[in-house]
């Protein structure tokens, strides 16, 4: 049998489990909760300084790994997640879901060299 | 010691008479502490001797009686009459062909287990005067747990993956060649790659867990499987970089990777 080449795929998908796992519950705390509860001070994420954060090009990159390997990791669990619910047309949901997961990185990558 | 009764409903079919597998009901006196085969064998011996099914040491360990007890793949050995309702469902495991009542047809797997080799492959052995290989507490603990499987193929009754596809290598296959890479006398991963590195191989999870939850002997498959596909992974990328660097990375970090 031959090798198969779902590891380009796989390693993303654990690649961005791994990072959200650990990173999207501090973000959602951040961002979510504490800064609309105030706890930061006003205008805790106001345009000027989040965009002079994120512009700070090793806060880029960071950003960056997550928002891309997140997006990834979401294409493949869908996708499985399609395969589990009994939708047996595996190629196109792959497309779609790679697809969508190429097109908002893109995005992402993008909005980033345009801060 | 206090006695109950109990419905034990069973999957009949015998291929010669019956168009279709059917239900039977039988009324069963048990003692508390019997187990759904004890109760089985009550039908053999007393009530139908033409029921067919498998045992043999019934105490967990032989592997033979497994089958769906009120759906859920189950040692019969190891299910208490007393966990359960006044009425039991028995049937025999999902996923395989019915040979006949509770006995299913185990070739597909047992096509399977061989292909993975396992088995320890060496480059060159040892010679014997040259004494035993020895293994640390350590390097025994990395693959023991991997080694206790019984083959009772309850994972291949829980996993939804090898219901959709009969060519998954499945959980208990998987789980002995990852017992057999782990080991530290072995040299065959590269050799057992050709077949858990394929699409049917680890690729084919989709990681629910369930062979892990159903493992009467706490092997966890489904952990095997998901180290086996970081392990894939790497050397997937290994094999792709450019100028032999990832041959030399691999002998380099991993050294037991040489068996041709």
């Amino acid at each position: 049998m031959a090798k198969s080449n779902k590891p380009i795929v796989w390693g993303l998908f654990a690649a961005g489990g791994t990072i959200s796992a650990f990173c999207v519950p501090a973000l959602i705390l951040a961002h979510g909760l504490l800064v609309p509860l105030g706890v930061f001070g006003e205008n805790a994420l106001s345009y000027e300084r989040a965009k002079a954060v994120i512009g700070f090009f090793p806060v880029t990159l960071v950003v960056l790994a997550v928002v891309i390997l997140t997006l990834w990791h979401a294409a493949h669990r869908i996708r499985i997640t399609m395969h589990d619910f009994g939708i047996r047309n595996d190629q196109i949901v792959a497309i779609l879901c790679y697809g969508s997961a190429t097109v908002f990185s893109m995005a992402a990558l993008m909005g980033a060299t345009a801060i | 010691m206090s006695e109950r009764t109990i419905e034990l409903e069973i999957l009949r079919y015998n291929p010669d008479t019956d168009e279709a597998p059917w239900k039977q009901t039988f009324t069963v006196p048990c003692q508390e502490e019997w187990v759904v085969l004890d109760a089985i064998n009550y039908v053999k011996d007393h009530l139908d001797s033409s029921l067919s099914y498998r045992w043999s040491c019934h105490m967990a360990v032989c592997g033979s009686c497994g089958m769906m007890i009120n759906g859920e793949p189950m040692l019969s050995c190891k299910a208490f009459i007393r966990d359960y309702g006044r009425k039991i469902r028995v049937e025999p495991l999902s996923h395989f062909p019915i040979e006949r009542d509770l006995v299913v047809v185990l070739d597909d797997v047992m096509e399977k287990l061989p292909r993975v080799k396992p088995y320890i492959i060496r480059d060159e052995e040892k010679p014997v005067e040259e004494g035993e290989y020895k293994q640390t507490p350590t390097e025994l603990y990395e693959f023991k747990q991997y080694s206790m499987c019984i083959n009772c193929l309850l994972c291949y009754a829980a996993c939804p993956q090898y219901g959709l596809n009969e060519e998954f290598i499945g959980p208990a296959v998987l789980a002995l060649a990852h017992r057999y890479n782990k080991d530290s006398r072995d040299e065959g991963r590269d050799q057992r790659e050709e077949i858990t590195a394929a699409h049917e191989g680890v690729w084919e999870c989709s990681f629910v867990g369930a062979c892990s939850e159903v493992c009467p002997k706490a092997v966890d498959p489904a952990a095997a499987i998901q180290q086996m596909k970081i392990a894939s992974t790497m050397d997937w990328y290994l094999d792709r970089l450019p100028a032999g660097l990832g041959t030399r990375i691999k002998t380099t970090l991993m050294p037991r990777r040489t068996a041709k």
